[in-house]
């Protein structure tokens, strides 16, 4: 409860780790608010129907709180002009940062609208008995891409840990990718703050000797112990991992079934 | 969303272009095509021919591998078992339709299709009515003009009663470059950084809810600025380097005298699934015959001269380890393979 995980890749794709929490918290009953930023519904759809949980039927009964970034930015971008004006009085657009321009005040509020939408869909409502409350982020990066600035993006983060952690004891789960030889300065601040404030740290890397069809990478589980009271230091484990259709295996640095 | 990295001259990625522009065709789809320093009408001109079904036999004999031999390896016999080493990754299945390079496509057959076309030149310079803070005028035209045709013609389904359904082909050249107005290329801090990321994710936004396929390409050498295009990377589906040997110093090494270029895959789609179909060739070459383009494995020809300098070997090492850096989904390990 209330913890803060981040899921970085480095080398390779680790995306694979977001169907699965999207999955495993969904089973567990908890209210989700997803805020996916790279690929469309229906590709997070088919899946988590393979891992065994139905998005559609999720939404339909409230649990799943879907933001498609793809499909919702062309509503921002193309939209009318007069209703766009009548609905922002109203209710700002979560992505309408890449259409205003960046206030001379603070670049905090870039993002705000996004916060404000995170915040109105994790809020008990009476009556729901969700198990818990968790916002699913896919990929922030990709708001650095639309022109928000590193600062403001952190700040957004910050902000979700207050309303969703901390007020509601929820869960955030976010992924960024990260490259060693990375030459991008902006997403190398977003990703070494990150990891400062991360409960938990799941690392998936490419192997660093190339590419095998029986290993397809290593996982590298960091417990920020030394965040807690008692102060011990951080434990770390390491396995490495095959992903197959409808799961993914794990086993100890070695041991993959084509050694064996 | 297919992304093309330009090889230095940007001769071979307008072939590649020609190339989906000319598959569009042949397979009816509309075409709309998008550049700032080339007529539209001037590159449909150059597509190459389809050739018919009687020349595919021709040409496909041209490129088989050797015929096999009947008799076993007496020596190295542990190689017997191996599959036969093929040049063409997959010379079974058909999939798409040949080309002959030195003829041009007939006009007929280019007029058989819709073809949209988008000049940046020739665009009334009206301000565009999108709304994108700070993006680049001529990305936001194009963008513009990009989800007109498609809500015009119903390729997002707004038109269901209008006629069957078709896909449309994207085919944006050059994007990038400082002829769509943006100066990534010619300096390490752009005023705009965020222009042409901005666009690929509209852009994406557009081919995920409508009936399309985009190809572009981009000048990734000119880029001076890396992170933009490591950004240009995650936000593709596919990406696709060519490295031509023209001008360079692989141009003389044996290792490559039979091919004109190395073709990069740097990511591909893992769409609807947990993992993508990684193949097992990571060393792609392309040649270009009088006729025809191909893209073959790269393989090591047998080491059979007697008087092989040291310092050639170790050049052939060199250019072998460069091979492998794997695409996206492998990892790039120079480093630990050194023995």
């Amino acid at each position: 409860q209330g913890k803060f995980t981040l899921l970085r890749d480095t080398r390779t794709d680790g995306s694979f780790l977001v169907h699965h929490f999207l999955s495993f918290y969904l089973r567990a009953g908890c209210k989700v608010c997803f805020v996916a930023l790279l690929q469309s519904f229906s590709h997070y759809n088919i899946v988590a129907q393979k891992l065994g949980v139905n998005l559609t039927a999720a939404k339909e009964r409230g649990q799943l709180v879907f933001l498609e970034g793809l499909g919702s930015c062309l509503d921002v971008v193309f939209g009318k002009e007069e209703l766009a004006e009548e609905q922002e009085a109203k209710q700002p657009h979560p992505l309408q940062f890449v259409r205003t321009t960046s206030s001379s005040s603070g670049t905090a509020s870039d993002l705000r609208a996004l916060l404000d939408f995170v915040r109105a869909s994790l809020v008990p409502v009476d009556g729901d008995a969700w198990q818990g409350r968790v916002l699913l982020l896919d990929e922030l990066g990709i708001l650095l891409s639309l022109g928000a600035a590193p600062v403001a993006v952190l700040d957004f983060v910050h902000y979700c840990r207050v309303a969703v952690c901390s007020r509601l004891q929820g869960n955030i789960v976010v992924l960024v990718h990260s490259d060693e030889d990375s030459e991008d300065e902006e997403n190398r601040l977003l990703v070494t703050s990150l990891c400062h404030h991360s409960d938990l740290i799941l690392w998936a890397e490419g192997l660093a000797t190339g590419f095998c069809k029986d290993v397809h990478g290593q996982l590298k589980i960091i417990r920020r112990t030394s965040l807690q009271p008692g102060g011990e230091r951080d434990t770390q484990q390491l396995y490495q991992y095959k992903i197959q259709e409808r799961n993914v295996t794990f086993f100890a640095r070695g041991m993959s079934a084509a050694v064996l | 969303l297919v992304s093309t990295e330009e090889d230095k001259y940007g001769v071979y990625s307008h072939l590649l272009f020609k190339y989906f522009l000319a598959e569009g065709i042949v397979c009816g789809h509309d075409l709309f095509v998008a550049s700032a320093k080339e007529l539209p009408t001037n590159i449909l001109k150059e597509l190459p021919a389809p050739l018919l079904d009687n020349c595919r036999n021709e040409a496909g004999e041209e490129a088989a591998t050797v015929p096999s031999e009947d008799d076993s390896m007496q020596i190295a016999w542990r190689y017997q078992n191996f599959p036969k080493m093929e040049a063409s990754p997959s010379t079974s299945s058909r999939f798409g339709h040949y080309y002959d390079i030195s003829k041009t496509m007939s006009s007929e057959l280019i007029q058989s299709v819709k073809c949209h076309s988008f000049f940046l030149p020739e665009e009334p310079s009206l301000q565009p009515t999108i709304k994108m803070h700070d993006t680049n005028c001529g990305y936001a035209r194009l963008l513009q003009s990009i989800q007109k045709i498609i809500y015009q013609e119903g390729f997002d389904g707004s038109h269901p009663q209008k006629k069957q359904k078709n896909v449309l082909r994207i085919a944006i050249q050059s994007l990038g470059s400082m002829l769509w107005d943006d100066d990534i290329c010619c300096t390490d801090n752009p005023k705009d950084t965020h222009s042409l990321t901005k666009f690929l994710y509209v852009l994406r936004g557009l081919l995920r809810k409508s009936l399309s396929a985009c190809v572009i390409t981009v000048p990734a050498h000119l880029i001076q600025n890396k992170a933009i295009m490591e950004r240009v990377t995650n936000l593709s589906d596919v990406v696709v380097g060519l490295e031509s040997f023209i001008g360079s110093e692989r141009e003389t090494n044996p290792l490559y005298k039979d091919y004109h270029g190395l073709i990069h895959v740097h990511q591909i789609p893992r769409l609807n699934c947990l993992i993508c179909d990684v193949s097992d060739t990571k060393d792609l070459a392309f040649r270009l015959k009088r006729k025809q383009f191909t893209i073959e494995r790269l393989h090591l020809p047998p080491d059979l001269s007697d008087a092989v300098s040291r310092s050639s070997k170790q050049e052939l090492a060199a250019a072998a380890k460069l091979l492998s850096s794997g695409c996206g989904a492998g990892a790039g390990g120079k480093k630990h393979l050194d023995f």
